[in-house]
């Protein structure tokens, strides 16, 4: 089974875009979801799912977070969240509260710099971008 | 009880954006009280000055991941108007049927996910998954179904793409739409199980005489045009909002508050559509809202859930209806070009009345912009609403008066995003 990759975020917002940049450059495997919601639908059949998406936990732009979902609680308060009131974490927990999850699926933060409107993505998390889809795009 | 109580929310959950709450409170007097919009403000009319009128439509979109259909809609009327030019039955039943799938995918967002935990005592949707999972997946299969709507007609799920000045770049087929037609008939049925559900809970005890504002229509329930009018006989076309409403700027708020011109707040959304409009809900819609014990208006900001679910039944049914009368238009797009022209549009989103106004140069190029989102409207009448809810109240402990203060704000369903969409940069230098 083929992995899926869904990339999450706002690509007009600079390094909100992190996630979705990341998917642009898997496709036609990665996927773009604008509202964190899509996730559930969009993975739905799929066993082997990876979200990248930003966060924003206070660490230097450009890191790298990752989770191992299935064995582990998404925490709150590390992804960017979202401005529609439902972020990465809810809806992770939301499917896994209706058993919902993928059998796999691992999820990607990486650390945010600005959100300036329009802007393109700053030069740590441009090479933090780089550095997903090699690790993930290869499977 | 104590002689002073402060309650301060410094973040809002379950609204759409980034809010918060003041409240102060001396003896039995409410001595300050504000909802707070601290989201950075967007600077969209700003992003319009010196594009094309064709854009505004994908510009204005991304507003709002939620109702970007509104946003579209809004604008492809300021322009089709001011350029002269009405869409024929065809396109204009694809505009509405587009947005019956907004308001079913926004609304069920929000009865499912924002509001009922509230009234079930949960703080997130995701406890109130575990024990209610049958609900849970009701709404996200509802949810699905707006979603097929927007995919169908608008390209894809968000931020549709199909949509343009003069109608769509691409029309659909009829076997597209019939497509669509199980769904609806299951969400048809599951709208009307939602509004038995969410009109067995618990409302709190409380009125008031709102002035509810939204558009009407001869032949239907107004959802993408119409005269704005409310239940104190207003009654004026979009040309004339700026006669009868009036935009001001408050420190709390990277919003502007807007307010009638004698300075009172006015009421827009699910309430005031139902109660100027509920006689023309499609058959099933207005049989569900009897059976659940809505009257010919509603003046309690709580029970808003049960309306919106009503709402849901009716862009079912509407669209249903629309799908089972369709005929291809023969040309996707009617040809519009405004120049040296003032076009002003409105329509209904999920939330309540969206105005635009463009100012369009000889060349089509947008010289002004000038758009008011429901919340911004909305904003008075929430503080008015905690005003009045506080004094009879002050017996609760500050953690449960806390949580019906926040419940009363997402009797609006506060789009905070789009709210702060707007606001002119000053600096004063001296």
């Amino acid at each position: 089974m083929s992995r899926v990759v869904i990339g999450v975020g706002n690509p007009t917002r600079g390094d909100d875009g992190a996630g979705v940049a990341a998917a642009r450059r898997m496709r036609p495997r990665g996927l773009e979801a604008t509202a964190p919601f899509q996730l559930v639908e969009m993975w739905e059949g799929a066993q082997d799912v990876v979200v990248v998406d930003a966060a924003r936990s206070g660490a230097p732009p450009g890191t790298i977070h990752r989770f191992e979902v299935r064995s582990h609680a998404l925490p709150t308060g590390v992804l960017g969240g979202s401005t529609h009131a439902i972020g990465v974490a809810e809806v992770v927990e939301l499917a896994r509260a209706l058993d919902r999850l993928p059998d796999r699926l691992m999820v990607y933060g990486i650390e945010v710099g600005g959100l300036s409107h329009g802007g393109a993505l700053s030069p740590e998390v441009e090479a933090a971008v780089e550095a997903v889809v090699a690790e993930v795009g290869g499977a | 009880m104590t002689a002073e109580r402060e309650i301060a929310v410094g973040y809002l959950a379950r609204v759409e954006g980034e809010g918060a709450m003041y409240l102060k409170v001396e003896g039995d007097q409410v001595v300050d009280l504000k909802f707070k919009i601290f989201e950075p403000p967007r600077f969209f009319e700003a992003f319009l000055r010196g594009r094309r009128f064709s854009e505004a439509p994908d510009i204005t979109a991304r507003i709002c991941g939620i109702c970007p259909v509104a946003y579209q809609t809004s604008a492809c009327n300021a322009l089709e108007s001011a350029a002269g030019v009405e869409l024929g039955p065809g396109l204009r039943d694809l505009r509405r049927l587009m947005y019956c799938g907004e308001w079913i995918e926004s609304h069920t967002l929000h009865v499912f996910f924002l509001h009922a935990p509230d009234f079930l005592g949960y703080d997130s949707a995701i406890e109130m998954a575990s024990d209610h999972p049958e609900k849970v997946e009701m709404a996200l299969r509802l949810k699905k179904i707006g979603n097929q709507i927007m995919t169908v007609l608008g390209g894809r799920e968000i931020h549709p793409i199909n949509t343009r000045v003069g109608g769509f770049y691409r029309v659909p087929t009829r076997a597209e739409l019939q497509a669509l037609v199980p769904d609806l008939e299951w969400g048809l049925d599951a709208a009307v199980k939602t509004a038995r559900f969410v009109s067995t809970f618990s409302f709190p005890g409380f009125e008031r005489d709102y002035e509810y504002v939204a558009l009407t229509h001869p032949d239907e329930y107004a959802i993408q045009n119409g005269r704005i009018v409310s239940n104190r006989g207003l009654d004026v076309e979009a040309a004339e909002w700026d006669e009868h409403f009036v935009e001001s700027h408050v420190e709390w708020s990277n919003a502007l508050h807007a307010r009638r011109r004698n300075g009172e707040s006015y009421h827009v959304g699910p309430m005031a559509r139902y109660s100027l409009n509920s006689e023309q809900l499609t058959p099933v819609a207005r049989s569900t809202a009897a059976e659940v014990g809505l009257g010919a208006t509603c003046n309690n900001p709580f029970q808003s859930i049960v309306i919106r679910a009503v709402e849901i039944a009716f862009a079912c049914e509407e669209a249903l209806r629309i799908i089972a009368g369709y005929q291809p238009p023969s040309a996707p797009a009617l040809e519009v070009e405004p120049r040296n022209v003032t076009g002003y549009g409105v329509s209904e989103a999920p939330r309540g009345l969206l105005y635009h106004r463009y100012d369009i140069d000889g060349d089509g190029l947008i010289t002004d912009a000038h758009i008011v989102p429901p919340t911004s409207q909305n904003q008075l009448s929430i503080e008015d609403d905690l005003r009045a809810y506080v004094p009879d109240r002050l017996d609760l402990s500050d953690e449960r008066l806390q949580w019906e203060l926040e419940q009363a704000i997402r009797c609006y369903d506060p789009c905070i995003s789009c709210a702060t969409h707007f606001l002119d940069l000053k600096v004063d230098r001296t």
